[in-house]
């Protein structure tokens, strides 16, 4: 029921007094009205912004959260007013819903901080009203696929360590930026291709002559040499696709994929022409199929992202290409049938018949012209030239339909690299925000020392000490500390800790993987595992050793300025940092190989080596929280 | 994908046969009649009686006197009129205006303001009923001051008023009785409004055996129609009825 014909809920029950003269039966009692207060007026003030309605207005919709109760909980005593402490300018929006019935979105909102008011006020999305719901949607849909985005270049990322071999395979085929030999592979697939399809195209060239006979193509004249190159290429490609089809998730589904279609097509030829002989009778049919051996340059396309783009552009533009068709056809008959009856009067025609004279139509519609069929008659010639002009307006037409898809799809595919990049500039910066709150705890941990000794020795420069620090950042500094003492390890930073696994491992334990190190969902990377990861990026990236996870080639950004802070601790026992201490379930790391070193100067972690994890007898690690996908800028 | 919006587009032939306007997607019709009864209105045979239909367009017919705002008469005199208090007058004219801002109801509106009270069953025809009785002077369209005047009745008038009330509601066709034809239309668009799902199943002779056991309760002489006078005493000798009065004390 509408909101605003709440309103009129006395008038319909005052309408049921049509009904009670012809009812049978005794009516229920009417509901009581308990508390029948007058209606009074409710003041929301909203961050400074008073905004006044009556309180009925406001409990037509009791679901929500200033329909019901739990309104209360934001009444300021003092001022008797609701205080909320969140965007004015949405809760106008908000608001206008309870006293017309009706939700609208604004245009300027951004949509998460729109969905997040909504979710505050307890107000499902769908009530938003058919004016609006449709742009709603529209930017709905858009941040979800930047979300996905995001997440499925994030997921590209992260290693999962107990990945079988066939899904690494499938990885590497589906990713060649992931590992080396799948880049190898790669290129070595698209070189192959380039050169099956330049021996197609060069076997049919004329080579010059063998003396005593007629021009021979290259194909006939080294034939041994192009069937060699010919069985090169295919044999490279079978292997190929078998492995393909080993290493696919969904053989089914991979059999019935676009792109498997292509690379049987494209090497189904070949064994065709082995199995026939030469008979006199196929081998027609085995020149044909050599045409299929084109489709090899369709391969391509898994090599190169534009022609992806034009391919899904052509098919999410059937409609469009379908019109465009139809239209053309109709057009072709109906001129076609004209030029041919007006024609048919004069001597030694051309257009014998009206399929003959599709071919003049087609021609002359896309404004070709060759000119082996021309109209001699006037008729003909005032039809022709109509024809030609209608050819213009009804190709022209669907064309930029067409045309600003494509550019729609490409572009977005450009935005969604360019975020990528910039997610990394804007992920680092964030890490180096990050990396100072945790600094700073460890470095009001070495005042607090100072602090202690000098309280122990009870000089009064203790008082200049540590008192820089706000309320806020020494409760949470005190924090961290209980947790120290709860669990009698320490927090220390990630260069020592780097260092410290690296002079453990040093010494033990065969290089195994240890999938149970990271139990934990949210943070899926150890730093060992990091560190086998590390062993397969690429040799021509400069990625210096940060916790940066991507192996994109593409990554210029060097983060190292964050990860030398200049402080080093005393202490070097094997712990682990956790960058928030308030984690319920986050325990400091149980590695019980403790190395007490000297703390080298932080140095970058070499790159290539191959580091065993230590192993580990707990499964719960404390991952340092870097590698998770929460970013928390604030000290808190 | 948005190409799929483009779809129906494609697939619309409405545009062929005239249909629709391919610029604005309105029916022609507006526009074409506003002309055409413009046109007439010029003419010396066309008298005032053509001008009743125009400003049932008021959507459209922007130019024509169509944006009609009636402001109902002041708080002291609608308090004297009824037996409402200020307040509740002044509750019942924001839920009112909310509604309807133009400031009078016309039979459409009413028709949708009802049938959202009754999801499940068709009430326009009740709703047409209830509207001719609300709309005292029979110009079409229910202002504040008939809406507040029957709903005084109703909801603050004597018990004896609230009979005389609907005894003119069922009066369809307002000559002094009720006929069974009346009343067989009253009962059935009751029915209607309890729509396709009940327990237990609406048969087809339901409304009319209903009718009948109305008839054999109110109509005295059996004459077959019953008189208001007929009406209100056998209502008076109705506890049931009686009681079920006393139920719109309380509405407001």
């Amino acid at each position: 029921m509408a909101a605003g014909v709440a309103a009129w809920l006395p008038f319909a029950r005052a309408a049921a007094i049509g009904w009670m003269p012809v009812a049978n039966c005794p009516m229920p009692l009417a509901p009581a009205d308990k508390n029948k207060r007058q209606d009074e007026l409710i003041v929301l003030n909203v961050s400074g912004r008073r905004f006044q309605t009556w309180r009925t207005t406001l409990e037509r919709y009791p679901d929500t959260l200033l329909g019901s109760t739990e309104k209360e909980f934001f009444f300021n005593e003092d001022t008797k007013e609701y205080f909320f402490d969140r965007d004015p300018e949405v809760f106008r929006c908000v608001l206008n819903f309870y006293r017309t019935g009706k939700l609208h979105y604004p245009r300027y909102e951004c949509i998460s901080a729109y969905d997040d008011e909504l979710a505050f006020y307890g107000i499902l999305p769908e009530i938003i009203g058919d004016c609006c719901y449709e742009e709603y949607k529209d930017r709905k849909r858009e941040n979800a696929e930047r979300l996905m985005d995001d997440n499925d270049s994030e997921n590209n990322q992260e290693s999962m360590p107990s990945l079988s071999f066939r899904q690494t395979m499938w990885r590497a085929f589906e990713n060649p930026h992931t590992s080396t030999l799948a880049l190898v592979f790669y290129y070595v697939t698209g070189f192959f291709i380039a050169v099956s399809v330049i021996t197609n195209v060069v076997e049919t060239v004329p080579c010059g002559t063998v003396p005593g006979s007629k021009e021979l193509p290259c194909g006939e004249r080294y034939s041994v040499a192009f069937f060699c190159l010919d069985t090169a290429c295919v044999m490279i490609f079978t292997v190929e696709y078998l492995l393909r089809l080993f290493a696919a998730p969904s053989r089914y589904r991979f059999i019935r994929s676009v792109m498997s279609i292509i690379d049987v097509v494209a090497i189904m030829p070949y064994y065709i022409g082995l199995v026939m002989t030469n008979n006199e009778d196929v081998s027609g049919a085995f020149v044909t199929l050599r045409v299929f051996r084109v489709f090899r340059i369709f391969k391509f396309s898994r090599h190169s992202q534009g022609l992806r783009i034009l391919g899904y552009t052509l098919k999410s533009c059937a409609s469009e290409l379908g019109f465009l068709l139809f239209s053309l056809t109709m057009a072709i008959i109906i001129f076609a049938t004209v030029m041919f009856y007006a024609e048919k009067g004069s001597s030694a025609s051309k257009f014998t018949s009206i399929p003959a004279s599709f071919w003049y139509t087609i021609v002359t519609m896309t404004t070709l012209g060759y000119g082996d069929m021309v109209p001699k008659t006037i008729a003909g010639k005032i039809f022709g030239s109509i024809c030609s002009l209608s050819g213009v307006l009804v190709i022209a037409l669907p064309v930029p339909v067409i045309v600003s898809n494509f550019s729609r799809i490409y572009h977005q595919n450009q935005r969604a690299d360019k975020r990528r990049a910039q997610k990394k500039a804007r992920l680092a910066r964030i890490r180096v925000a990050k990396t100072g709150s945790s600094n700073a705890y460890l470095h009001s941990k070495r005042n607090g020392l100072l602090n202690e000794a000098l309280e122990l020795m009870g000089t009064p420069e203790e008082e200049h000490m540590g008192k820089s620090t706000s309320l806020i950042e020494s409760q949470h500094h005190h924090l961290l500390h209980c947790l120290e003492k709860t669990t009698n390890h320490e927090f220390i930073d990630e260069q020592m800790f780097e260092q410290n696994c690296m002079e453990s491992s040093m010494q033990n334990y065969p290089s195994t993987r240890s999938p149970s190190l990271s139990s934990h969902p949210g943070l899926t990377t150890t730093c060992c595992s990091r560190r086998n990861k590390k062993t397969t990026h690429l040799p021509n990236s400069n990625l210096p050793a940060t916790r940066l996870r991507s192996m994109q080639e593409l990554s210029t950004i060097h983060i190292q300025g964050s990860e030398q802070p200049s402080l080093t601790t005393s202490r070097s026992s094997l712990n682990l940092k956790a960058d928030d201490g308030l984690r319920p379930n986050c325990k400091t790391s149980q590695i019980t190989t403790a190395i007490i070193s000297i703390p080298t100067p932080p140095a970058l972690t070499p790159e290539g080596e191959s580091r065993p994890p230590p192993a580990s007898p707990g499964p719960n690690t404390n991952i340092p929280s870097v590698a998770s996908n929460v970013v928390k800028v604030s000290a808190l | 994908m948005r190409g799929q919006g483009r779809k129906e587009s494609l697939s619309d032939s409405r545009d062929l046969d005239g249909s629709y306007d391919q610029l604005t997607g309105h029916p022609p019709g507006p526009t074409k009649k506003a002309l055409k009864q413009r046109f007439l209105k010029l003419l010396p045979c066309c008298g005032p009686q053509a001008l009743p239909s125009v400003s049932e367009n008021s959507v459209e017919d922007e130019f024509e006197l169509s944006t009609v705002c009636h402001r109902p008469e002041g708080l002291e005199q609608l308090q004297e009129q009824t037996k409402f208090t200020r307040k509740e007058l002044q509750v019942l004219y924001r839920g009112f205006k909310n509604e309807c801002p133009s400031g009078i109801v016309n039979e459409e509106n009413f028709k949708q303001i009802y049938s959202q009270f009754f999801p499940q069953g068709d009430s326009s025809t009740y709703a047409t009923f209830l509207f001719n009785a609300f709309d005292t002077n029979h110009d079409g369209s229910v202002s504040f001051e008939d809406f507040v005047a029957g709903l005084s009745v109703i909801l603050r008038g004597t018990i004896d008023d609230r009979l005389n009330w609907a005894f003119n509601l069922y009066d369809l066709n307002k000559d002094g009785c009720i006929t069974k034809e009346e009343m067989l239309d009253i009962m059935k668009s009751i029915y209607d409004m309890m729509g396709k799902y009940t327990y237990p199943a609406l048969r087809e002779e339901a409304p009319r055996e209903h009718v009948e056991s109305f008839f054999q309760k109110m109509d005295r002489n059996k004459d077959g129609v019953v008189t208001i006078e007929e009406f209100i005493e056998s209502c008076q000798k109705d506890e049931n009825i009686m009681r079920s009065m006393k139920l719109f004390d309380n509405v407001i």
